[in-house]
């Protein structure tokens, strides 16, 4: 079923649709034609941001009307110590720093015990590529968290990390898959794709697996029964094309696999990192990036604007730019602490929620498969002021 | 759905109260902007941001007036009063020049202060003066309409006189300020020593009709209404009509932090006015202030994000690059130290536009700014 005509539909967007060059993508859209690369070029060279909004709200508000998800979870940093020496990062130590640690199962089952009385579904647990941990580590750890909460979600660990898991377990990655899913893995959060660029990876981690291991590791978790989301690092030193070319590979695994859940644009913050020399994102770009991803991944069911990287601002706009998720009050989020103060790193659900009312969105509790929690209906915030 | 309003803005029929009260509680930030940006592209068709080389200046924070929600002032008697000396904000001037150039009339001062009962029509005239003779690259963008009211009050000088004399000391044009919401019922509870709202009206019209520009103002997001945001806007569109003398319209959300306001939970709700209201509130101020020329981006308020964003929801100006702002950042919230010209320039050209430098009058300005001599001074 095309998405009809007369929705939202006037003389004014029509022009201005025009003007922006986009009334034949449009036209794609609302029969459901799948975007070309030379579309998303055109999407991410178009600077009138109101005419991305519309069309990324018909896919949209067609896939999710007004329901805006948001999740309860805890996150966790196992260890800080990491071989890649990322630029973009501000969170590693290498593995002699004295401010290196590692968590033991037994630590990590006490911070969780220790948010007991806290109403989260999900569990939220990445680190750094530390050579140094034995595959019976991280077995352990996620034995420990199912023990600590069994009724919450397990959710961990990057492409980049099964790759090191895999390195440590000296077995194929399927096995391992097996494994870590015995020992209370559910899915996998999908950090660590950056951008799918040769050129990028050379110039910014290029100790990292590059961009057809991540695709590859993430199919194969799929097909073992744990769903990813993706994500994909901006406002660095990439270009448009290997933007595009990375929502195109993305696309291409969902296609065979439809194992994504979630596609989470990440916003560069250059604070504290070794390439703090670039500006960063700005306002526009961060937008630019939710609608296009929500445009050029017709076969993703959510796109997430990931408030602590965004700014709450900018996510509360961005969910008329395609974002039908804004994550949720997390707890314990050290990464991007590191590196930029400014943004709160807490903020109470109910102002979570205030916020989602005030853009005429209607808030509602997920878990990590986007299950409904609770009575949805019964869910309401007060925008205040 | 807004179709019948987009009807009339796209066949140029006026908006009554009742289409912004409608637009104001219509959530679509894609179809608001697309009608912003509409009217905006109707009067401004070039892909061109404009911005302004200024600086403020306040030259006493000392006010008797006391209003609930400014953390600047302080009272008559206080210790930390100040009245600054002519060579100290000469030496402001310097610095601005030296980073604005010599083009007659294109360097902005924007002095303000508080109303100090030390200080009368003389002060002013003198001061004006003697800034005018030094300097005739600046233009002097200066004194609220409160200010001048109390001037008038002091020399027992009508409003008409008062704003004659000042503009013969030099006085080119008048800020918006003090605007706030422009109904007596919320002045009352946020400030009720302040002008009344048909006083700044006056200040304005009075102005207006000695043929100066000014600007009018709105600080939202405290305890007024929707309702009371209409009735601003009505009030200056009304006036607009009857003298056509606001060169440009800026809005921004009060700023809560050491405000007495922000510490009454009686009279105020807590929750500071989001980015998402100032998009809305923009874009509907586009649509319903149709005789006024220029919006205003609010960045020391909204940060560069949602700044740069208002790009697109009606807002053709970046403001002044405000070498100096005090009173807005006494309040907590301000992002005066993370913009310089390269990162606004940034931002305009990464929304899409050239950024072109005018003055005051909203007339282009060859001369660019001195990056060097603005390294220099810093």
């Amino acid at each position: 079923m095309p998405i009809s005509e007369p929705h939202h539909r006037n003389a004014i967007i029509e022009q201005e649709l025009a003007r922006a060059g986009l009334a034949d993508i449009e036209a794609k859209i609302r029969t459901h034609e799948r975007l070309s690369a030379d579309d998303g070029l055109r999407l991410y060279a178009s600077h009138d941001l109101p005419a991305l909004a519309y069309l990324a709200n018909l896919v949209r508000e067609e896939r999710h009307g007004d329901t805006t998800y948001y999740v309860r979870n805890q996150h966790i940093n196992y260890t800080n110590v990491c071989n890649k020496l990322c630029k973009f990062c501000s969170f590693y130590v290498k593995s002699k720093d004295e401010r290196g640690y590692v968590l033991s199962p037994q630590q990590i089952s006490q911070r969780i015990l220790g948010y007991g009385d806290v109403p989260i579904t999900e569990i939220h647990m990445v680190g750094g590529v530390n050579p140094k941990l034995p595959y019976s580590y991280y077995l352990e750890v996620l034995q420990a968290m199912k023990e600590a909460r069994p009724a919450a979600h397990l959710k961990a660990f990057t492409m980049i990390e099964l790759a090191q898991i895999q390195r440590a377990a000296k077995k194929p990655l399927e096995e391992v898959l097996v494994d870590l899913k015995n020992a209370g893995l559910e899915s996998l959060p999908g950090g660590g794709a950056e951008v799918f660029s040769e050129r990028v990876h050379e110039t910014l981690f290029w100790t990292k697996s590059d961009s057809d291991d991540w695709l590859r590791i993430a199919a194969a978790a799929h097909k073992a029964g744990l769903p990813t989301n993706a994500t994909m690092l901006y406002g660095h030193v990439e270009n448009t094309e290997e933007k595009v070319y990375h929502l195109t590979r993305l696309r291409e695994v969902q296609d065979e696999t439809d194992g994504f859940l979630a596609y989470i644009p990440l916003s560069f913050h250059p604070e504290r990192t070794e390439i703090d020399q670039l500006p960063g994102p700005t306002g526009a770009l961060d937008l630019k990036e939710i609608a296009v991803g929500r445009l050029m991944l017709d076969n993703f069911p959510h796109v997430k604007t990931f408030w602590i990287m965004n700014t709450i601002e900018i996510s509360q706009v961005a969910l008329w730019y395609g974002a039908n998720d804004i994550d949720g009050t997390i707890m314990d989020y050290e990464i991007t602490r590191e590196s930029f103060e400014e943004t709160q790193q807490r903020l109470t659900q109910q102002q979570l929620l205030d916020r989602i009312v005030e853009a005429g969105r209607r808030p509602v509790e997920r878990d990590s498969l986007y299950s409904i929690v609770g009575d949805a209906t019964a869910l309401t915030g007060e925008a205040g002021g | 759905m807004i179709d019948d309003i987009a009807q009339k803005v796209y066949s140029g029929v006026r908006l009554e109260a009742e289409d912004a009260r409608r637009l104001l509680a219509h959530p679509n930030l894609a179809e608001l902007g697309m009608l912003a940006h509409w009217v905006r592209h109707q009067r401004h068709p070039d892909p061109v941001v404009t911005y302004n080389v200024g600086r403020n200046i306040n030259y006493t924070n000392v006010c008797w007036v006391k209003c609930d929600f400014c953390a600047f002032y302080r009272a008559p008697g206080s210790d930390e009063g100040y009245v600054l000396p002519h060579e100290e904000i000469f030496a402001k001037i310097d610095e601005l020049v030296a980073f604005g150039g010599e083009e007659p009339k294109s360097c902005e001062i924007l002095m303000q202060g508080g109303l100090n009962p030390k200080l009368r029509l003389d002060y002013y005239e003198d001061l004006l003066t003697q800034i005018t003779q030094r300097y005739p690259m600046v233009q002097l963008h200066c004194l609220s309409a409160t200010e001048i009211i109390y001037i008038a009050h002091l020399s027992r000088l009508s409003l008409e006189e008062t704003v004659t004399r000042l503009r013969a000391a030099g006085l080119d044009s008048i800020p918006g300020a003090g605007a706030e919401i422009l109904n007596d019922d919320v002045r009352d509870v946020i400030g009720f020593r302040k002008d009344r709202t048909a006083e700044w009206l006056e200040v304005h019209r009075v102005a207006h009709g000695l043929d100066m520009r000014t600007t009018a103002t709105m600080m939202y997001g405290h305890v007024e209404t929707v309702e009371h945001r209409i009735e601003h806007m009505q009030l200056l569109r009304d006036l607009q009509d009857e003298t056509g003398g606001f060169t440009a319209f800026i809005t921004w959300n009060f700023q809560p932090e050491f405000t007495d306001l922000g510490a009454d939970v009686q009279r105020w709700s807590g929750f500071k006015a989001t980015g998402f209201d100032h998009l809305r509130t923009v874009a509907v101020s586009r649509l319903f202030l149709d005789n006024i020329a220029s919006l205003q981006a609010s960045w020391v308020t909204q940060g560069p994000r949602i700044a740069q964003v208002s790009l697109r929801y009606g807002v053709n100006d970046f403001g002044s690059t405000m070498l100096e702002e005090n009173v807005v950042s006494a309040a907590g919230t301000s992002h005066v130290n993370d913009m310089d010209l390269a990162a606004m320039e940034r931002l305009i050209k990464d929304a899409g536009y050239e950024p072109k430098r005018r003055n005051t009058r909203y007339e282009l300005v060859a001369t660019p700014p001195q990056l060097q001599a603005l390294n220099k001074a810093s």
